[in-house]
């Protein structure tokens, strides 16, 4: 069961939400849609659960047209909208059911489907109240029974864990990943360690526009470009500049060193390396040949969110 | 092809599902105090219209009755339908709705036919007049017959006019307002027609709900006047579904 998006551009008027973006998501994976808020995530997904068409290009669920076979589509797919919209004057146990008979889900199967995903989703003791009367982690898992109500293979989340406390942000995390094992999932979040902690791959979306799309290893790999590490010396030299400075550049692999200042005898340098070597050997002989005191020395690598920012932000300044 | 049985798909409803959408709406009305209130004030206002002139006009009829009720039906079925679907995409949960499947004739048609059932529950506790009339004096059938059948189309093209103005907003109160002119428009075409040019009197009184009401009303069931009725709800149910699907446009 894969999602294949093509070429997928949505106008809003004559504004561009998202702007020809292509990707595919396999059986068995979680796919993480990052992006900052209106980079055109929520539009992409409102695209796959058939809400809205695109305007050009195509999606496809399990080799069905998004546009032809609307209907089959979303016999496959289970849909959790940003924010989350329930009725809040049905009790949790009726709009489950109803919910169920919408996806034609029978009499003789309704009882256990209501019961197993009351259950999974931890709704036992809320079962007869009114959803309006519900606290917010509640109402998120109704929304997630729901959506999973008639199995689908396909989920699309958006924004699943948004306005949640940390401890129910691990429980619907928890629940996903258990869920997710089977199914293909699309989740949506500005949250980054929820990627992290719950994705297998990442497709990050700014402006309409796909900047990056791998697994977070891969992505903090190719954005880590060059290694940069941090040293301060102590040192009896007279200038920094000329005693230290060319004995670290001669360092094998080590494309550029900066002065960063001094402290007494202390001078602090940011190193940069070529990716993937470690110099710190390299660095610590060289001191100990030099006779300096090495004070600090530590490789620096860059998260996710570093990733996240440096995507984003330099198309939007 | 496939883009026309697409379209066809679109349009043609399952009683499945209308039925699904139909029994949650109805269970609303009553969950929450729509039907009641409704219920109330349909009663306690024809009621007591009816039941004060009755003994002065001395004739077992329920003329007054079929008089009063389209004009309470001119309140109480916008109030009614109001929320039907501006609620939904007001909370948003138009989306859930349209992402299950299920085309939106389904999503109309459940609502339609809830609301009209409310109006039929409302107008139920009324054939107690019937009954007591009857009793007390020989009352003629036919009309009563007529007046019943003719409420309940009349309602029915109420309901589904009330349902397009709540298609066309996500503001409740808009909704009423705009349901209210709508259906005041209807109601009011026919009795115009001393203000307009004579060769549009023909066409504004066929046009209007209250002629073919009272044509039924008087126990005369015509073919053209049921017609008149089922096309302008087919119509106007049409516009609805249309209108829920200008969020594709």
């Amino acid at each position: 069961m894969s999602i294949t998006v093509n070429n997928l551009t949505k106008y809003y008027g004559s504004e561009k939400a998202v702007n020809d973006i292509s990707f595919s998501v396999h059986k068995g994976e979680i796919l993480g849609f990052l992006g900052p808020n209106g980079a055109g995530k929520t539009t992409t997904m409102k695209i796959i659960t058939c809400y809205l068409p695109p305007s050009s290009g195509s999606v496809e669920v399990d080799g069905l047209s998004v546009e032809k076979e609307s209907l089959r589509v979303r016999r496959k797919i289970g849909y959790l909208p940003e924010l989350n919209p329930l009725y809040l004057d049905m009790n949790v146990v009726d709009y489950l059911e109803y919910c169920a008979r919408l996806h034609n889900i029978q009499n003789t199967t309704m009882k256990s489907r209501l019961r197993e995903m009351i259950d999974v989703c931890g709704l036992t003791t809320v079962r007869h109240k009114d959803i309006g009367e519900l606290s917010k982690g509640y109402k998120q898992r109704v929304g997630l029974a729901q959506a999973m109500i008639h199995d689908p293979e396909v989920l699309i989340l958006d924004e699943p864990t948004s306005g949640l406390d940390p401890n129910q942000i691990v429980e619907i995390r928890n629940l996903i990943r258990r869920l997710g094992k089977a199914k293909t999932v699309i989740l949506s979040t500005h949250i980054l360690s929820e990627v992290q902690a719950t994705c297998d791959r990442v497709v990050i979306i700014n402006e309409g526009s796909i900047v990056a799309n791998g697994t977070p290893e891969e992505l903090q790999q190719q954005f880590q470009g060059t290694t940069k590490y941090a040293v301060e010396v102590k040192a009896a030299v007279n200038d920094p500049m000329s005693d230290i400075f060319p004995k670290l550049k001669a360092i094998e692999h080590i494309d550029t060193v900066m002065y960063e200042g001094q402290e007494g005898a202390n001078y602090r340098f940011t190193l940069q390396s070529t990716r993937g070597i470690d110099v710190r050997e390299q660095i610590f002989r060289q001191s100990v040949a030099e006779n300096w005191v090495l004070m600090e020395l530590s490789k620096q690598t860059i998260s996710l969110e570093d990733v996240f920012r440096k995507l984003t932000q330099a198309q939007n300044n | 092809m496939s883009t026309l049985t697409a379209t066809f798909n679109k349009f043609l409803p399952t009683i499945t599902n209308t039925r699904t959408i139909f029994a949650k709406e109805l269970k609303s009305f009553f969950n929450s105090a729509v039907a009641y209130v409704v219920i109330v004030v349909f009663l306690s206002i024809i009621g007591w219209f009816f039941t004060n002139n009755l003994f002065l006009m001395n004739t077992a009829s329920l003329r007054l009755f079929f008089e009063l009720t389209p004009l309470i039906f001119l309140f109480v079925i916008p109030a009614i339908t109001m929320r039907l679907l501006a609620e939904e995409k007001k909370s948003g949960t138009i989306e859930l709705l349209t992402t299950k499947p299920l085309n939106d004739a389904e999503i109309v048609l459940g609502k339609f036919f809830a609301a009209w059932a409310l109006i039929a529950l409302a107008l139920l506790p009324s054939v107690l007049y019937y009954i007591t009339i009857a009793s007390l004096g020989s009352i003629d059938n036919g009309p009563v017959v007529g007046g019943y059948i003719g409420l309940l189309l009349m309602a029915g093209v109420y309901v589904s006019v009330g349902i397009f103005a709540s298609s066309v907003t996500d503001n409740q109160i808009i909704a009423f307002i705009l349901g209210f002119l709508f259906v005041f428009f209807f109601f009011i075409l026919d009795k115009v027609l001393f203000y307009v040019p004579e060769f549009l009197t023909g066409i504004l009184e066929f046009l209007g709900v209250d002629y073919h009401f009272a044509n039924i009303a008087r126990g005369v069931i015509d073919s053209r006047d049921i017609i008149y009725f089922l096309t302008l709800m087919g119509f106007m149910l049409y516009l609805s579904v249309v209108s829920l699907e200008r969020r594709k446009w």
